[in-house]
């Protein structure tokens, strides 16, 4: 058995889990969040992304216990005090989802790009190509690229605004 | 949210659950003490059981009860059905094998479940699953339909000589002999199409819930229709009565037809909960899904037209043989007949059609509908057909089919349909205008000069939803009928929840239904919400599928509606001392013409509710259900163009544009149509170029992950689909809806193909459209043109 311990969404939490426990399951099973999905047993479909330190993982490909003492963070985590991030309302404005199962996946990576990228730093067929990890079915991906771009091109204007 | 009625691009009113990680789906769900279940699955494609033995896994960590197909036969649980009666041409019946939902004799797929584990967590009862020893001894297995029809083939079921399920046609054999003895030109192709796997990305799932002091059951399951799901489950599986089962369908992440079906692992869990008596969960990894989620298309056909010396349409021979899989699925038989064979008409003028459908069984996971569920197979076949025989007369594809389409309606085709509405020019000239049609020849020169292959395709589609008129579908052989229902309850305060049979998994109901309310009453749709999926909250309906959410679930919301509306006229007039026809609703408030005497919505469900003052013998509430039984399908249909560029050194395809004109009849939302459009093209354009369910020559399936199985992703789409609607209204449903659900995946295909199959140059191309395939046939034609 490991014994786990991390900052979830902002809060510390701990739980002993066996050895083999994925991180999605800890989160989804031992924290109650389940906000983040299990689409595929590959690491295929992405819609498990969450943030481990700051970074986009795949929540399915990494264990519990190699997450000791990180901070994570998931879709729950992203809005601040009730105000939704703006990648979750640009999914909301653009119909960026149908069914919703991909979509947690799809905004934590949408998140990371943006900030490896720089905001306003993204176009079509770059948003596109980093998208190669995060399956949808609902949405043949049209307005999820639009929603990130314009997510992208507020955040510059927000970013602008406040220097 | 504001007063968004008809027409509106209205943000969803479901959206927020989804993007802060509140939705709750059924994975979502726990119950106290809840366990789980893992199946032990058949390795062999076809094999006989000869012994389980589940010692081992019991004695394993957490492991409560190991139980086989044995124990469930014992337990009186009944077979899968098929809910649609096909009679073959000869009068037979079709001849159905019994499937039972775990297999204690013979199994028949690779993936098929003998076994199930019921364990503390899922880890272990999959531990313990692993663990049993179950000695199969290995069967011939057959997974090619045409050839499981030939003498020697290995058999699946008894009941089924040459594993034929029912050799069905329709239409007038005569007639088409007679067109084709006098062509002046005949095109024949034989055309394949590919198997695919559903693939929504929430798998399945199922968490039963018994209780034992009441004898009651509770499912949360991944359901497209949970009240089918009900009746079938009491009604032939004998898991329970009606009224002591509940289904719920909560939160479902997409379904394109593979969640209509009531499959062995629901059942299971079901009859596990109430043998182990503690709640059990089950849900389904991705290789599960690829494995057991019925399967979509797999025909191989022929198909012969007659063309007269004018180039009319004046024949259609097409012979079919449909790949069914190992057991017959729910609605698996009407789909390559009655979903398929009379939408051959496609949008022409075609006066003599004949269609023979063999249905097949092979040692594959069952088939049944998929997102366009037999159109889909009915317009790449004719489509394909147009565009071939347009290049063999030496006409323009838009112009043969230009002279070909119907342009009077009421259409009444040979084969039984009857078109009530269309303006097909319309969307072809909409389509040819969006792609620039007349700058093709320029651009193909540009690209040649570059190396590359332009190739251009239309598809022009027709589709029969809003499914469908009861009495008809009866006649037909439907075991069910395909009404919709709801209920209006109005709030004393005036709020409205709406009841609907419909389910939305992805749809968006819960704002395109609240805008039908808003646009009635005018009132906020704030002010609204949509109760569904649950059967113990709406007291019936049919579900979800074949685009018929709005044709058919929004009319009888729209009767509801209209109940409610006549008797809050009533309770207006009457308190406002007025003649109840000079009573107008608009902006949430009810009006006497003529005056300024008017009384909120609010002030009249109240005064419904307190009932001090109604009229004479009135009751007191503001509550209305309805049934709507349609009169005829809905006709969606429009024309999709493809550009494609090709790269003959590789074999890939680039997809330049890709324009699509669809007569959806009325829509509510136009945001939430161009999104279904977006989906379904997406789903088109996998088939054509990427998807592809395949087993090889024992059963194995070799696409059982997305390691394997292509799925489209972001960036192998064009940057932009261009969309356009035209309107023309259907006049069998109060609000002249089609639906829209499915016509992307319907009409893309051919496009596609037919703008590769230009490009290159050569037409012997099948679905999936592969570098590897297209570049083979790249140097036989560059091999040809050289000599």
């Amino acid at each position: 058995m490991a014994h786990v311990s991390m900052v979830l969404n902002g809060k510390r939490v701990s739980g002993t889990v066996e050895d083999r426990t994925l991180l999605v399951a800890f989160i989804r099973e031992n924290q109650g969040l389940t906000g983040t999905h299990v689409g595929c047993d590959t690491s295929q479909c992405g819609a498990c992304v969450i943030h481990v330190d700051g970074k986009a993982v795949k929540a399915c490909t990494m264990l519990a216990a190699q997450a000791d003492g990180t901070e994570v963070v998931t879709l729950e985590g992203l809005a601040k005090g009730g105000t939704l991030h703006p990648v979750q309302a640009a999914f909301r404005e653009h119909h960026g989802l149908q069914c919703g199962f991909c979509t947690p996946g799809m905004i934590m990576a949408a998140v990371d790009m943006i900030e490896r990228h720089g905001a306003g730093n993204l176009d079509e067929a770059t948003i596109r190509h980093e998208l190669e990890g995060n399956i949808c079915r609902c949405t043949g991906y049209q307005n999820i690229v639009k929603a990130i771009k314009a997510a992208s091109d507020e955040m510059a204007g927000l970013q602008q605004a406040a220097e | 949210m504001g007063v968004d009625g008809i027409g509106a691009r209205a943000v969803r009113k479901e959206d927020k659950r989804f993007i802060t990680g509140k939705g709750r789906y059924t994975d979502d769900m726990t119950a106290q003490g809840m366990g789980y279940a893992a199946f032990v699955r058949s390795p062999h494609a076809h094999a006989k059981v000869v012994s389980i033995d589940s010692s081992a896994a019991e004695d394993m960590p957490g492991v409560d009860a190991v139980l086989t197909g044995e124990q469930l036969v014992g337990d009186g649980i009944g077979n899968l059905i098929c809910g649609w009666m096909i009679h073959s041409k000869d009068g037979s019946p079709m001849n159905m094998g019994a499937w039972r939902a775990m297999e204690p004799e013979i199994v028949r797929f690779v993936g098929q479940a003998v076994a199930v584990v019921i364990a503390d967590t899922a880890a272990q009862a999959r531990d313990a699953a692993d663990a049993v020893v179950v000695e199969y001894e290995e069967l011939d297995a057959i997974v090619d339909a045409v050839a499981a029809m030939e003498d020697g083939a290995p058999q699946l079921h008894p009941e089924a000589p040459n594993n034929l399920i029912y050799d069905w046609e329709i239409g007038d054999e005569a007639a088409v002999n007679a067109a084709f003895e006098g062509a002046a030109h005949v095109t024949k192709m034989e055309i394949t199409n590919n198997r695919l796997a559903p693939n929504p990305m929430e798998p399945r799932a199922a968490l039963a819930i018994y209780d034992t002091a009441e004898e009651h059951f509770t499912l949360y399951t991944t359901s497209q229709n949970p009240h089918v799901a009900r009746l079938v489950l009491s009604a032939f599986y004998a898991v329970a009565p009606e009224h002591k089962l509940r289904v719920i369908a909560p939160d479902v992440g997409g379904g394109f037809g593979s969640k209509i079906y009531i499959y062995p692992e629901e059942m299971v869990c079901l009859w596990a909960s109430k043998r182990t008596e503690r709640p059990v969960k089950w849900v389904s990894d991705r290789t599960e899904a690829f494995l057991t989620d019925a399967h979509g298309r797999d025909h191989n056909s022929v198909a012969e037209m007659a063309l007269d010396a004018d180039n009319k349409i004046t024949g259609l021979r097409v012979k079919t043989v449909a790949n069914l899989g190992a057991y017959m699925s729910l609605f698996s038989s009407s789909v390559p007949t009655y979903l398929y064979a009379t939408l051959l008409s496609g949008q022409y003028n075609i006066p003599a059609i004949h269609a023979n459908v063999k249905a097949v069984y092979t040692n594959t996971v069952p088939v049944d509908a998929y997102r366009g569920a037999g159109r889909p197979e009915a317009t790449y076949l004719l489509e394909r057909m147009m565009e071939t025989a347009a290049r063999e007369v030496g006409l323009s594809p838009a112009e043969l089919r230009r002279k070909n389409f119907i342009t009077e309606f009421p259409h009444q085709t040979p084969v039984i349909m009857c078109y009530d509405a269309g303006d097909y020019s319309a969307t072809l000239d909409a389509a040819m205008a969006a792609i620039d049609y007349d700058g093709f020849a320029a651009r193909k020169a540009e690209a040649a000069s570059r190396g590359k292959l332009r190739g251009i395709g239309l598809s022009c589609y027709i589709e029969a939803c809003g499914i469908a008129p009861s009495a008809a579908v009866g006649s037909l052989g439907a075991g069910v009928g395909l009404w919709e229902s709801a209920e209006v309850r109005v709030n004393p305060v005036g709020t409205i929840e709406v009841l609907t049979g419909s389910h939305s998994h992805g749809q968006g109901h819960e704002t395109t239904f609240a805008q039908l309310i808003s646009e009635r009453f005018g009132l906020d749709t704030d002010a609204v919400s949509i109760v569904h999926g649950d059967t113990d909250k709406v007291q019936f309906g049919m579900g979800t599928y074949g685009s018929r959410s709005g044709a058919v679930g929004m009319s009888a919301i729209v009767k509801a509606l209209d109940k409610v509306e006549a008797k809050a006229k009533k309770i207006a007039a009457h308190l406002m001392e007025a003649a109840e026809g000079d009573i107008t609703i608009e902006g949430g408030e009810l009006k006497v013409a003529g005056t300024d005497k008017k009384l909120t919505f609010t002030e009249v469900a109240l005064a419904a509710y307190t009932a001090h003052n109604l009229p004479d013998g009135m009751e007191p509430g503001l509550k209305e259900g309805a049934f709507y039984d349609p009169t005829n399908f809905t006709f969606p249909a429009g024309t999709y163009i493809c550009e494609v560029e090709v790269d003959p050194e590789t074999g890939t395809t680039d997809i330049i544009s890709f324009v699509a004109s669809d007569d959806f009849g009325k829509i509510i939302n136009p945001m939430i149509v161009e999104g279904q459009v977006h989906g379904g093209l997406t789903q088109g354009i996998g088939q054509a170029m990427l998807e592809n369910a395949a087993y090889d020559d024992t059963g194995q399936l070799l696409t059982a992950s997305y390691m394997d199985y292509c799925m489209p992703r972001a960036d192998d789409l064009p940057a932009e689909y261009r969309l356009s609607t035209h309107e023309t209204l259907c006049p069998g449903n109060p609000l002249g809806m089609k639906g829209c659900g499915e016509a992307g995946a319907i009409g893309s295909p051919p496009a596609v193909i037919n703008a590769i199959t230009d490009a290159i140059g050569s037409n012997d191309l099948s679905m999936p459209a592969t570098p590897e395939k297209v570049w083979q046939l790249c140097q036989t034609t560059t091999k040809a043109a050289a000599e």
